[in-house]
C-alpha cells in the first residue's frame, strides 16, 4: 500500500484510519447503502407512485412549508439576536448567550410537550393568540413553532463569529464617507454576513425537515393537514408497510444528501469569500459607491 | 449632549432591537424552560416525587443512563481515531471522509431508526438468522444502543478534528524523536492537549444520547419497564394525560440540559483560555 504519509514519523496512521473506516462503514455507510439497496428493489415508478400519493404529497408540503417558514423566522430573528449579543452590553448577557444553545441540549420530546402546553388554547401563550382568533397548537402553525425552536441556535451560532470578526474601521470608514447607519448596514454589514446567514438558514432548514420529536406533540397529526413526513414513515412502519416506509425514507435521504452538499458549498463559499476578499476592502468599496 | 459614535445605532433603535431579541428568546426559550418545572410542580412536591418514584420511571432512568454509558466509549474511541488520522496525516479523500463523518447529522432520526429495522428487524436482511439464534436487537436494548451510536456519531470527531489540526504535529514529532513509544506519546502529549475538546464533544454526545427520541422510538418497541428510555416514558405519560408525571420525568431531562449548558460554557471558557496561552507562544501563522 502506498501511503502519502510515508514521510511522517508519527505512528498509528494505519490503525487510526483503519478503525475509522471500519466503524464508519459498519455503523453508517452499510446501513445507508442497505436502505438504498432495498429501495432499488422497487422500480422508480413504484417509488414515484408512493411519494406522490395524496397523503405523502401533503406531508411533504407540510414538512417543507413549515421548515421553510421556521428557517425564515430564524434567519430574521436570529440575525437580531446575534447582533444584540455581539454588539450590546446588558445585564445577564452571558446567561442569555448560554441559553441560546438550549434547543441543542433539551431533549426533543421535552420541547414537544412543553411547547404544546404553552401554545395550546389553554396555555399561557396560546391564550393570547386564541383571543385574536389564532389557533397555534394542533395546527400547522404549531409545527412552525416547534421547528423555530429547534432551528434557533443554528443561525445565531453561525452569525456570531462572523459579526465579531468585522473590524470597526469598516463601519467608521462608511460613516466618514457619509453613509447613514442604515446604508452602512445594508451596503457594508449585510453583504459581509450574508453567506453566514444563508449557511445558518440552510442548517436550520435541513434540521427541520427531519425533525420528529418536538413536532408530533404540538402538530395534531391530522393526515393531509398537519402530518409531517417522518411521522408518515413511522405510521407506515407500524402497519408493516416496509415498502412504503422505505420509499419515503429514501426520498428523505436523497434530500438530506442534497442539503448536506449545499451546506458544504455554502460554508466553502463563506470561508473563501471571507479569506480572499478581506471584509475591510469589500466594505470600503461598498461604502464608497 | 453625548457624541454619537459612528458605529452605534440611535438609542431608540438599540432599545428596539434589544426588546425584539429578548422577546423572541423569551417566547421560544425562556417560557418553555420555566414551564417544564412549573407543570411538574403544579400539584405540589409530593405529586412530583410520586411521578418519579414510579418503578417504570426508575427503570426508564436507569436504561437511559445505561445506554449513554454504553455509547460514550465508542464515541470517544472513534472520535480520537478519526481526528488522529485526519489531523496528523495527509491522504487522498480526506475531505470526503470529513463529509461522511457529518452524514448522520443530515439524516432524519426516524430514517436512522428505520435503517436498523431494515437490517435487524424480523423482515430485515439478518432478521431470519437472528430469530433462528434467538438474538433480539430490534425492540431490545442492542437496537437502542445502535440507534444512539448512529445519532451521536459525529459529535466527538467534529470537535477534535479542527482542534488537532490547529495544534499541528510538532509536539508529537518531538516526543517520538526523543524516543517515546507511540502510546507514551499519545497519553503524555496528545491526550493532555486535547482533553478539553474531547470533554466538550463528550458533553454534547451525552446530551444527545440521553435525549434522543425519534431514532430510539422506531427501534425500541416501547416495552414498559424494559425498552422505554426516559424520553419515551415522557411520551407515554403525556399521551395518557398524566401531565404531572410526564413533566416530572421531563424535568429530569431539562435538568440534564441545564447541566449540559453549564458544563459546555465552563469548558468553552477553559478552551479559550488555553488557545490564548497557545497563541501567545506561537507565531500567528501556525493556526491554519
Amino acid at each position: 500500500m502506498s501511503r502519502s504519509s510515508s514521510h511522517s514519523v508519527l505512528p498509528g496512521f494505519g490503525l487510526s484510519l483503519g478503525y475509522t473506516l471500519v466503524y464508519l462503514s459498519l455503523l453508517v455507510l452499510i446501513p445507508l447503502a442497505g436502505l438504498l439497496a432495498k429501495s432499488a428493489s422497487l422500480t422508480l415508478a413504484d417509488i414515484w407512485a408512493i411519494a406522490t400519493g395524496p397523503r405523502a404529497l401533503a406531508s411533504f408540503r407540510v414538512t417543507f412549508g413549515a421548515s421553510f417558514i421556521a428557517a425564515c423566522l430564524n434567519g430574521f430573528f436570529g440575525l437580531i439576536v446575534a447582533w444584540v449579543l455581539v454588539r450590546y452590553d446588558f445585564w445577564g448577557k452571558r446567561f442569555i448567550d448560554a441559553l441560546v444553545d438550549l434547543p441543542f441540549a433539551l431533549p426533543t420530546a421535552v420541547a414537544g410537550i412543553t411547547l404544546a402546553t404553552l401554545y395550546a388554547e389553554t396555555g399561557v401563550i396560546g391564550e393570547w393568540f386564541a383571543k385574536a382568533g389564532i389557533k397555534i397548537a394542533y395546527t400547522p402553525l404549531g409545527i412552525v413553532v416547534a421547528l423555530t425552536f429547534i432551528g434557533l441556535p443554528f443561525v445565531v451560532r453561525t452569525l456570531q463569529p462572523v459579526l465579531e470578526d468585522i473590524e470597526p474601521e469598516v463601519e467608521e470608514a462608511a460613516a466618514t464617507l457619509g453613509a447613514s447607519r442604515w446604508q452602512t448596514f445594508r451596503r457594508v454589514l449585510f453583504p459581509a454576513v450574508f453567506p453566514a446567514l444563508l449557511t445558518g438558514f440552510t442548517l436550520a432548514f435541513s434540521r427541520a425537515i427531519g425533525e420528529y420529536g418536538s413536532v408530533i406533540f404540538i402538530a395534531g397529526n391530522m393526515p393531509l393537514i398537519s402530518e409531517i413526513t417522518p411521522l408518515l414513515i413511522i405510521s407506515k412502519l407500524e402497519q408493516y408497510d416496509f415498502v412504503g416506509a422505505t420509499a419515503l425514507a429514501s426520498v428523505m435521504l436523497v434530500i438530506s444528501f442534497v442539503m448536506l452538499l449545499a451546506i458544504n458549498l455554502l460554508q466553502w463559499w463563506a470561508s473563501n469569500r471571507h479569506r480572499s476578499v478581506p471584509v475591510k476592502d469589500a466594505a470600503a468599496l461598498g461604502g464608497a459607491q | 449632549m453625548t457624541v454619537r459614535r459612528a458605529n452605534n445605532e440611535p438609542r431608540w433603535m438599540r432599545v428596539l432591537l434589544l426588546v425584539v431579541a429578548l422577546g423572541f428568546l423569551a417566547l421560544f426559550l425562556g417560557f418553555p424552560l420555566v414551564t417544564v418545572f412549573y407543570e411538574a410542580l403544579k400539584k405540589g412536591v409530593d405529586a412530583y416525587l410520586a411521578g418519579l418514584a414510579d418503578p417504570e420511571a426508575r427503570s426508564a432512568i436507569l436504561l437511559t443512563l445505561g445506554v449513554a454509558a454504553a455509547a460514550i466509549p465508542f464515541n470517544i474511541a472513534f472520535g480520537v481515531a478519526a481526528a488522529w488520522a485526519i489531523a496528523k496525516f495527509d491522504f487522498r479523500g480526506k475531505s470526503l471522509l470529513i463529509t461522511l463523518i457529518d452524514l448522520p447529522f443530515a439524516v432524519s432520526p426516524v430514517v436512522a431508526g428505520l435503517l436498523f429495522v431494515l437490517i435487524f428487524g424480523s423482515q430485515g436482511w439478518l432478521g431470519p438468522w437472528l430469530a433462528e439464534h434467538d438474538i433480539k436487537i430490534i425492540f431490545a436494548i442492542p437496537g437502542i444502543v445502535l440507534a444512539t451510536l448512529f445519532v451521536t456519531f459525529p459529535f466527538v470527531a467534529r470537535e477534535l478534528i479542527p482542534l488537532m489540526q490547529a495544534q499541528g504535529k510538532d509536539e508529537e514529532e518531538a516526543a517520538v524523536s526523543l524516543g517515546a513509544s507511540g502510546w507514551q506519546m499519545f497519553w503524555r502529549v496528545t491526550v493532555p492537549n486535547i482533553k478539553w475538546g474531547l470533554l466538550y464533544g463528550v458533553i454534547l454526545a451525552n446530551a444527545r444520547a440521553m435525549g434522543e427520541f425519534g431514532a430510539v422510538s422506531v427501534v425500541s418497541g416501547h416495552i414498559r419497564g424494559e425498552t422505554n428510555t426516559l424520553p419515551l416514558h415522557v411520551e407515554i405519560l403525556y399521551n395518557e394525560y398524566q401531565s404531572v408525571a410526564a413533566f416530572a420525568s421531563a424535568s429530569i431531562l431539562a435538568l440534564l440540559a441545564l447541566v449540559t449548558l453549564v458544563a459546555k460554557t465552563v469548558v468553552e471558557w477553559r478552551m479559550r483560555k488555553e488557545t490564548e496561552m497557545l497563541t501567545a507562544d506561537l507565531p500567528p501563522e501556525k493556526t491554519e
